[in-house]
């Protein structure tokens, strides 16, 4: 990582620190749980090539374990978040082992119709409320600082977005991410190289489905119920939306397209209705239309273009 | 067996859906040889490189690699026994580094490639070895360069690098010379010729030219069968395969110094 990146993201990382004094923070951490969602997404179509159409699956069920978890089994806050996205990942492992076996079309057709079945199963089973949700999660304490307290919360939710960023960063640039590029750019010359493909890319899914499990473990904190908007496909496309607007196979781009389309959400939900659904759309339209790398992925190509010019 | 076999075919066949793309091929690849496989388009040079590497699983027949019996192994396993194969359209990473590009390959000997918390400056320690099969290749100064902006035939030397990391007893090349000029030709002809050395070269070459200069043997397969084999001076003159290259590549078979 070259020394102005590293500045970036200390700015950053200071920016997040002292953002609850002028912002709403549980607007800030919905855009947090969801950039870390998008990141974890992003680990899989921008560094792997595999486009999962049923991501909301892992959103959701660690969303509910969480849930369940802290309200039910009355268990420390900590562990209720590791228990979701212990959850996720494990479902991860399922659906990954299936899906994997087939590319492009396929495999996105595998991991939306698998994620479907979990929804209907979340709407039926007793534990998750159904329609209702699952309400009145208790936040809990940790290390004795009590988190019903949203500052407090905030600063435990910008840890766990850091460090979980921090090893997404470092998967990308781990030996473990140098096969996963070399498979998303050329499958048979990495079979042919003696890497067994399919076991990296499940591993790439496990830590994916891990990940935004933790995000929606996170999330559940955050507003105290977990629902099945969670685990519906519309996350499942949002997700998607976040990351090709933000930029796929970029590090930053997912937290951008997120901190849009939240943001974005919540700007207009009181003022436009239902409207809010239509302006997505368009967006993502001109999106694919007029800018493919996304905002991160053009932002990188026009000063690449300007630094050219002047030499 | 009277000859020291590295590789061998009993029986070959690959049928799709009642398409005979293969039929029935036996073939002796000698240790240490450069053997070259040719013949016309859709003759089944590149389904029996396929069959070979277990990219395709063959209908009938076994393969044996020194004397094992590998018909049944998956691709990768193939590559970990030492016969890695090129492809014919260019089989590099193309917005990986030329450097990173070879060091995919040696990356697996070091048995972490599954450790995604390991930064990957740990591969760092690859480098020289990789910069040792750059300057074989004579790419040595592109090594920073992204693979995408170099040139057709650098890319293709590149990927005999790539192969070459794995140090394979048995390389296999498809077409390795397919679409070049004239003086990449020479270039990767040349080269092919120096890292045969301690190794076995199977090739899938259209190229007169290269197959008469380098080759130690050659099979003609048209229609999925060996039509002929042997050294270049008699395959050639065999009214058989004549017949199957029939036009200008006639000639081309004939006077392959006039090419």
């Amino acid at each position: 990582m070259s020394r102005s990146v590293q500045v970036a993201y200390l700015i950053g990382l200071g920016l997040l620190l002292l953002a609850p004094t002028f912002i709403y923070p549980i607007l800030v951490m919905k855009v947090l749980c969801f950039a870390l969602f998008a990141c974890a997404f992003n680990l899989l179509l921008g560094y792997t090539g595999l486009l999962s159409f049923g991501h909301a699956v892992f959103l959701g069920s660690a969303a509910y374990v969480t849930g369940h978890a802290l309200k039910v089994w009355e268990v420390p806050t900590l562990v209720g978040i590791l228990l979701g996205a212990g959850a996720s990942a494990l479902l991860g492992w399922v659906i990954g082992s299936l899906a994997i076996r087939r590319q492009g079309i396929y495999f996105a057709m595998i991991t939306l119709a698998l994620a479907q079945m979990m929804f209907f199963f979340f709407l039926q089973a007793p534990f998750t409320g159904g329609e209702d949700g699952l309400q009145g999660v208790p936040r809990g304490t940790l290390f004795g600082v009590d988190l019903a307290d949203d500052v407090n919360l905030y600063y435990l939710v910008v840890a766990i977005f850091a460090s979980s960023f921090w090893l997404i960063q470092r998967t990308i640039h781990s030996p473990f991410g140098q096969i996963l590029k070399a498979i998303r750019e050329n499958e048979p010359r990495a079979i042919s190289l003696g890497y067994d493909v399919a076991k990296y890319k499940l591993l790439a899914f496990v830590l994916s489905a891990g990940l935004a499990g933790l995000a929606g473990a996170t999330k559940t904190l955050v507003f105290k119920f977990a629902t099945l908007t969670d685990a519906h496909w519309h996350t499942s496309g949002e997700v998607v939306l976040m990351t090709l607007l933000g930029g796929m196979g970029t590090v930053f781009g997912p937290v951008v397209g997120a901190t849009v389309i939240v943001t974005l959400q919540n700007e207009l939900a009181d003022k436009v209705g239902s409207l809010v659904t239509v302006i997505m759309g368009a967006i993502f339209v001109v999106c694919v239309l007029a800018f493919r790398r996304g905002i991160v992925g053009e932002s990188i190509a026009l000063y690449q273009r300007m630094i050219g010019q002047k030499r | 067996m009277a000859e020291d076999c590295i590789l061998e075919t009993t029986g070959l066949v690959k049928e799709f859906r009642g398409f005979v793309a293969v039929n029935d091929v036996n073939l002796r690849v000698r240790r240490g040889h450069i053997h070259a496989l040719i013949g016309p388009n859709g003759a089944g040079k590149t389904t029996c490189f396929n069959l070979l590497t277990k990219f395709l699983e063959p209908t009938r027949g076994t393969i044996h690699f020194n004397g094992s019996d590998i018909t049944h192994e998956s691709p990768e396993k193939i590559a970990r026994r030492g016969i890695v194969r090129s492809f014919q359209i260019s089989a590099v990473f193309p917005h990986l580094t030329v450097l990173e590009n070879v060091r995919v390959a040696l990356q697996r000997k070091l048995g972490t490639s599954f450790h995604f918390w390991k930064s990957e400056r740990s591969l760092d320690a690859l480098n020289g070895r990789a910069m040792e099969l750059l300057a074989a290749v004579g790419l040595e100064e592109y090594a920073g360069m992204v693979t995408v902006e170099m040139p057709y035939g650098r890319k293709r030397a590149l990927e005999i690098a790539t192969t070459l990391a794995l140090d394979p007893e048995l390389m296999l090349l498809d077409e390795p010379t397919q679409g070049m000029g004239h003086e990449d030709v020479d270039r990767v002809m040349q080269l092919i010729k120096k890292v045969s050395a301690n190794r076995t070269i199977l090739m899938v070459e259209h190229n007169m030219k290269v197959v008469a200069g380098i080759s130690d043997t050659l099979t003609v397969l048209a229609r999925g069968a060996v039509l002929a084999e042997g050294p270049y001076a008699e395959v050639a003159a065999n009214p058989l395969v004549i017949e199957a290259y029939m036009g200008t590549e006639v000639t081309e078979l004939a006077s392959p110094a006039g090419h």
